[in-house]
């Protein structure tokens, strides 16, 4: 056994769930705060430790963004009392919240944040059925939804497993029928290679916008966010599948949801948008420098927070589907969309090769 | 009532015009609230609002134009409190007399309970020195029940001189007339 690369592959697993975790805490805040911009309100700017007014200019100033405030909201995530109503079924309403977290952070893991530091490249396992893997894994993450609606013994967390249940499904099957043109135009399920291929012809988005289209609107399907976010439409479900939950496992579906957000903040960047690449100053070559290695991360990291912002942005702009329509809109439009995306992709790339 | 529903275009149907408007209205309030400053938030304790003029708060003692206690311990506000918020305690027969002329008594003790407070007005309505008003103070805070119950200097203090209604120099005038009333036989 080659103990160098488990140290190794432990330290980067390590480093990523913990940044993870850290920028799903920010994402929460930054979805408070531009909601907040969005609608003309203020936003949280008040939670500080005693120390932050002591600190000139920037104390305050931070206390303003609100940038104590995931602190304070993790600390009473893990303070409050966990309650358990009667009538619950507790093997399966405690499992839950971790079926419904642990997909969302296994998803990082086939991910490339970065092309290489020193000799390590920076992915945590560069599988060659990358792809595969994610759509195998992020499927996986319904069954905590599910288990948590039924578990719970209560109707709203009941009717918004259901829905997440018949959502999920319909929406992975035009999701994974996007992706397909941009595996036959690259000819490898390895997310690594899709990159390097973006880096020498341009990003993908360009050659399938269609299947950007598709994914993008899937993957707001995919993370229960608006207008899709049936499984916990707040005004008609209470809180959706997690009514019942409280404290940190309330806490672990909130990780669940926006790890999955950034997940596929991340798929979207890899597949379209050229990874860690950028086409100048030489970053679309795997780094030589460790340098050039920290920045191509941050190139990384900056189109995935673009994209989380749409996210949370997208939530103002649509009112929520109805359930028919959501339907409608999953099978009989992006199904057959999907399907002839694949059917003109395959017949351009072999009208070429002819 | 029937509405006939316009049929969509093609171009309305794909959604893009109405998604497109969206980032456009979303991306003005944005711009407007962060760069702007314009934001409809109230930052209460730091901002507070203009207390209308006739706004009934907490209730407190007033002086008169001299800095003299108006109340005299009648207690007609202790039986009408509806919450019975209100406790005096007269000074007695040997107590301590009034500190104004035209008045017999003042309280020796005078405690509203705020946290039993309703801030009906009852007491301001019934009191006959008018030495009870509810003013503009609305929100009361404190440590412990005890420290919200305000006793007769704190309530004097917060009151403080309320020299819109001078009922008994109004009294006097009127008196001293009847004296000089030229009734000459």
């Amino acid at each position: 056994m080659n103990w160098n690369f488990v140290i190794l592959s432990i330290v980067k697993i390590a480093i990523v769930v913990g940044v993870l975790e850290g920028m799903v805490a920010y994402a929460v805040l930054a979805e408070r705060k531009v909601s907040a911009w969005i609608q003309d309100r203020v936003g949280p700017n008040r939670a500080a430790p005693r120390f932050a007014k002591y600190i000139p200019v920037v104390g305050p100033a931070l206390t303003r963004l609100g940038f104590f405030q995931p602190l304070a909201d993790g600390l009473k995530f893990l303070l409050k009392e966990d309650f358990t109503p009667a009538g619950v079924r507790k093997a399966y309403f405690w499992l839950a919240p971790a079926i419904a977290v642990i997909p969302s952070m296994l998803v990082i893991a086939v991910i490339p944040f970065g092309s290489q530091l020193g000799q390590q490249k920076m992915v945590i396992a560069d599988l060659n059925v990358g792809i595969l893997y994610t759509f195998g894994i992020v499927s996986l993450g319904v069954y905590g939804i599910v288990l948590a609606g039924y578990a719970a013994n209560s109707k709203y967390p009941f009717l918004g497993g259901i829905r997440s249940s018949a959502q999920m499904i319909s929406y992975e099957i035009s999701m994974g029928m996007s992706v397909i043109p941009v595996l036959l135009i690259v000819g490898s399920l390895n997310l690594s290679q899709i990159i390097g291929w973006q880096a020498q012809h341009g990003w993908m988005v360009l050659y399938a916008p269609v299947s950007f289209a598709i994914f993008l609107i899937a993957s707001f399907a995919e993370t229960n966010r608006l207008p899709f976010d049936l499984p916990e439409a707040e005004t008609e479900l209470v809180g959706g599948y997690h009514t019942e939950y409280s404290s940190m496992k309330f806490a672990l579906f909130f990780l669940g949801e926006y790890s999955n957000m950034i997940a596929s903040a991340g798929m979207m960047v890899t597949l379209f948008f050229g990874g860690w690449t950028l086409p100048f100053w030489g970053l679309d070559q795997p780094a030589g420098s460790l340098g050039m290695g920290l920045l191509q991360i941050v190139v990384f990291l900056v189109k995935m927070l673009l994209f989380v912002l749409l996210f949370i942005w997208v939530r103002w702009i649509f009112p929520r589907f109805r359930y028919d329509q959501l339907m409608d809109l999953g099978w009989r439009r992006f199904i057959p969309l999907a399907l002839l995306n694949i059917l003109v992709t395959a017949v351009v790339l072999w009208a070429r090769v002819e | 009532m029937i509405v006939n529903r316009k049929s969509l275009t093609f171009w309305e149907r794909l959604y893009l015009p109405a998604i497109a408007g969206g980032f456009k209205v979303t991306a003005r309030h944005l711009t407007r609230s962060l760069f702007g400053g314009k934001t409809v938030t109230m930052e209460y304790p730091e901002q507070k609002w203009a207390v209308p003029p006739d706004y009934r708060g907490a209730p407190y003692l007033v002086r008169d134009q001299d800095g003299k206690t108006k109340c005299v311990s009648c207690q007609l506000c202790e039986f009408v409190c509806p919450p019975k918020a209100i406790t005096i305690t007269p000074p007695g027969p040997a107590g301590q007399m009034a500190d104004r002329p035209n008045a017999e008594k003042m309280p020796r003790e005078f405690e509203i309970n705020m946290l039993r407070c309703i801030y009906c007005g009852l007491c301001q309505e019934v009191c006959p020195e008018e030495a009870i008003f509810l003013l503009k103070d609305y929100s009361l805070t404190g440590t412990s029940r005890q420290e919200l119950i305000y006793n007769r200097e704190k309530l004097l203090a917060l009151g403080g001189i309320h020299g819109g209604v001078q009922k008994w120099k109004h009294k006097l005038e009127e008196a001293k007339e009847q004296e000089s009333f030229p009734v000459k036989v």
